[in-house]
């Protein structure tokens, strides 16, 4: 269907796309696997018109073309879905899908007939999307199915997904795969961006391997597996599962009783929870995203006002119910949020003045007159920071936004871990983080709960939290519907608790 | 290289405008190399240009400050026009009130006689707390209540000028003046005329120390910013106020604060106008310093050296208007409106010129 020949994409200093070539069988399903940075979206993007190769050819069904805009991809039947949805909110998924292809002429726009359109291409590909819906009322895996039929509409032969199910419940990442297979027995080609290799086992029939820039394996999916995947992507052995020995749990640090927590529209998102997290233990927190785990870590973090709060919070024993985040951080409880470019990070700042957030008014960031800040001081911090949780590139004067999703969420942990901390709240650890990353970081949260610190994990991968926690609360509709022990419980018993069944 | 590109785009931006004024010029009939040379020349003559340049620049520094100060935080403060007002209206009201009178003033009186040392502070003090009174309503109601700043530093603008002008027609005006202003302010509230220290300059000059106030404003605002844990603080909340949250920082006194600041330097200008210039509170008398100090901190990047550079500039714009009048066949000074104008929207689109920048490889390229 499409071949890149040698493609070669510089980026200044940088060689985006080293003589890369990859070859999509029509009617196929295939990965394309590598670390942040390895170039696969590059290589996507030059197919798709974004980029211009500085050198290499595209062939499409065996003829070489030319494709130099996004429109010219679409005139040769392919599409491409991006991680981050473009959608206009308040318009309705026929308005969004036709903008920009609007059928009619040029006073009158046939909304009805797109509509009619569309709704045939959602029924034949089983998307079950209504195209008079507006895009503010669904779900984020229903958005992202407007987005294929935007592709489909446009006739796409060829889908190319960038990170499709970044955003998606484990739930609809299944849903998901459902359509895509439903597609490929359609006869569509499905070019899939990811570096999760479960999902890659589980969905393509080809799976190219990146590199730095370069392809360093070309494999059917049926031949390989995820440790051999893994080590091709990194380029050294990866360990997968997560190593750590039993729990010694000491006292309990953290103490909830009958804790409740209101949205901002008045309805109950966290229903008389009550838990306790000792020292030394990692309680995990499993549940569909959504089911109060948001609220939960950032009432106990003190970022939601008191007001919507009920029953009592205690930290080593005294109750913390009333004071306000920088009090609690200053108790020594950390907090890596799970959004890191909205909470965790000031992405224009520099890496230095990013790992002063929440110390910034305190030694070793401020002089010792308490009002100047002491640049060494800071700088001393950031170099430490940086090399124990080797954040590259190593440059503390760049602004976080330079670096990649698993370097911000180092460099973001690393900051917490300087606390030093008694209690972690820690939600996403890993989200968009890539696999040597993610080993590293699992590594760093079993080390500090060996040194005695309370852990308290959220993750949406089930996988995280049942090789991470030593104990497993399961949340479902903002109440504890249960506790496992993640060594015994099968995924399917924590999946049916869940989504509201009992176990 | 940072700097390099911190300096870029508001130098494209201006030679971009100046392009565009002179095919405007030439369309109007005159030659636009003549116009230029009028209008840029003669603000550096010795000692009128340049010190008339300097006195006119006080002002924008000063309000320019302030919006960069505000926008710092994530704010746009339209309202620093009616905070100057205020301020100045408070500097003149010390200065009737709390000195030996003047001469002139035959009508306001006093409540005790301070001498100079005291008043002028005193004075000055007067000006900044009042701007950031004024400045300081729209933060409080901001961080209170959510009301949005742009609203109400607006609609502040209006209670002010029409306050003061009651105020000043009503109570401070010597009778029968047919102007509308109060009466003058002691004489030991004048801030001395920098011809006073530099040989050359006249005294007639109305360049005076509010100048060297408004480069010290610079230098503080600056250390405030990036030295200190509160600068730190409020550019935190202006660059991402959920981080700022997260981080412990208090969004809602960082919102009073900053406007708070940011009224205080825009009310400066009251020292500049009524202690080193009129020496007197004269209604409508700010040449829309607050919305120009809007486009002093956009083109200066909302950093102290940029709106100390770019309030330089429009000073420079602003009085060889005036000859640009008398001098040419058809151009107006309103030239240097128009310039004005073209540079906030060159300013603004910075996008334009990121396409073919990269292209000369004087940009780095996006990201992979």
């Amino acid at each position: 269907m499409i071949e890149l020949r040698n493609i070669t994409k510089r980026f200044g200093a940088v060689l985006a796309n080293d003589r890369v070539s990859i070859k999509v069988e029509p009617g196929t399903i295939h990965a394309i696997v590598g670390e942040n940075g390895a170039g696969k979206s590059t290589a996507m993007r030059i197919a798709y018109g974004f980029y211009t190769a500085d050198s290499g050819e595209i062939l499409i069904n065996g003829q070489v073309r030319e494709i130099r805009t996004p429109h010219d991809a679409i005139a040769f039947g392919i599409g491409m879905v991006h991680q981050h949805f473009m959608l206009v909110e308040p318009m309705t998924v026929a308005e969004n899908i036709v903008l920009g292809a609007e059928p009619g002429s040029a006073a009158s726009l046939d909304l009805r007939k797109a509509a009619e359109e569309i709704r045939k291409l959602s029924d034949e590909f089983k998307l079950s999307v209504n195209p008079k819906a507006t895009i503010e009322t669904l779900s984020v895996g229903q958005q992202q199915r407007v987005e294929l039929l935007k592709a489909l509409y446009r006739r796409a032969q060829l889908l190319i997904l960038d990170e499709p199910t970044a955003v998606l419940t484990p739930q609809e990442v299944e849903e998901f795969f459902a359509i895509l297979r439903g597609m490929r027995e359609q006869g569509k080609t499905i070019v899939i961006i990811t570096h999760k290799l479960s999902e890659v086992l589980a969905i393509s029939d080809n799976v190219t391997v990146m590199r730095d820039g370069k392809v360093v394996g070309d494999l059917k999916t049926s031949e390989t597996n995820a440790a051999d995947l893994a080590r091709l992507m990194v380029g050294r052995e990866v360990l997968l599962r997560v190593e750590k020995p039993a729990a010694k749990p000491g006292d309990a640090v953290l103490a909830l009783r009958d804790l409740s927590i209101l949205g901002r529209d008045g309805s109950k998102r966290v229903d008389s929870i009550s838990f306790e997290v000792r020292a030394g233990e990692i309680v995990g927190i499993a549940g569909v995203e959504g089911n109060g785990q948001t609220e939960l870590i950032e009432t106990l973090a003190g970022l939601i006002p008191g007001s919507y709060v009920t029953g009592s919070i205690s930290f080593e024993g005294c109750d913390i119910t009333q004071l306000d985040a920088r009090k609690r951080k200053e108790l020594g409880i950390a907090h890596v949020p799970e959004d890191r470019h909205r909470r965790g990070l000031l992405l224009d700042f520099s890496l230095a003045e990013n790992t002063i957030l929440g110390v910034h008014y305190r030694k070793p960031a401020v002089s010792a007159d308490g009002i100047l800040l002491d640049q060494k001081g800071i700088q001393r911090r950031t170099e430490q920071v940086i090399r124990d949780f080797d954040v590259r590139p190593p440059n503390a004067a760049l602004p976080a936004r330079a670096l990649s999703g698993g370097n911000q969420q180092k460099l973001i942990i690393g900051r917490e871990f300087e606390l030093p901390p008694k209690l972690l709240l820690v939600s996403q650890p890993t989200r968009g983080v890539d696999i040597g990353a993610i080993e590293f970081i699992h590594r760093k949260i079993v080390a500090l709960r060996d040194e005695g610190c309370a852990v308290l994990l959220v993750s949406a991968e089930l996988e995280e939290v049942t090789a991470l926690s030593d104990r497993l609360l399961v949340i479902h509709n903002g109440r504890v519907v249960g506790e496992v022990d993640p060594t015994v419980a099968s995924n399917e018993e924590i999946g049916l608790m869940m989504t509201g069944g009992s176990a | 290289m940072k700097l390099f590109k911190e300096i870029l785009f508001p130098l494209i931006a201006v030679v971009a405008a100046f392009i565009v004024g002179g095919i405007v010029i030439l369309i109007i009939g005159d030659s636009p190399i003549q116009t230029y040379k009028l209008l840029l020349g003669s603000a550096f003559s010795w000692p009128d240009g340049i010190g008339y340049t300097l006195f006119n620049a006080t002002p924008l520094i000063f309000t320019g400050l302030a919006v960069a100060v505000a926008f710092r935080c994530g704010l746009l403060n339209i309202g620093a026009e009616g905070q100057l007002y205020v301020a100045a209206f408070a500097a003149a009201w010390v200065g009737m009130k709390f000195g030996a009178p003047d001469p002139g003033n035959t009508f306001v009186s006093q409540i005790v006689h301070l001498p100079g040392i005291v008043l002028v502070p005193l004075c000055c003090i007067a000006a900044i707390v009042a701007g950031a009174i004024w400045g300081g309503i729209p933060g409080l109601l901001k961080a209170k209540f959510g009301s949005h700043e742009v609203i109400n530093t607006i609609m502040l603008n209006f209670i002010a000028v029409a306050l003061l002008s009651y105020f000043t027609q009503y109570h401070y005006k010597v009778p029968g003046d047919p102007i509308m202003q109060t009466a003058p302010t002691s004489p030991s509230s004048n801030l001395a005329h920098l011809g006073k220290f530099i040989p050359g300059l006249p005294a007639r000059i109305p360049l005076n120390l509010a100048f060297i106030l408004a480069i010290v404003a610079c230098i503080l605002v600056y250390i405030f910013l990036w030295k200190t844990k509160w600068g730190y603080e409020m550019r935190a909340t202006g660059a991402n106020p959920s981080a700022a949250e997260y981080g412990g920082i208090s969004i809602r006194k960082q919102i009073i604060l900053a406007m708070a600041i940011s009224g205080g330097l825009a009310g400066m200008v009251g020292i500049n106008e009524v202690l080193g210039y009129r020496h007197r509170y004269y209604d409508g008398f700010s040449a829309n310093y607050g919305f120009v100090g809007i486009a002093v901190a956009l083109l200066g990047r909302n950093h102290p050296v940029g709106v100390f550079l770019a309030a330089i500039l429009f000073a420079i714009l602003l009085r060889g208007g005036i000859f640009v009048d008398a001098f040419t066949m058809h151009v107006s000074k309103d030239i240097v409106d128009m310039l004005q104008g073209i540079v906030i929207v060159f300013v603004a689109a910075e996008a334009i010129f990121r396409g073919p920048l990269k292209q000369f490889g004087l940009l780095k390229k996006a990201k992979v």
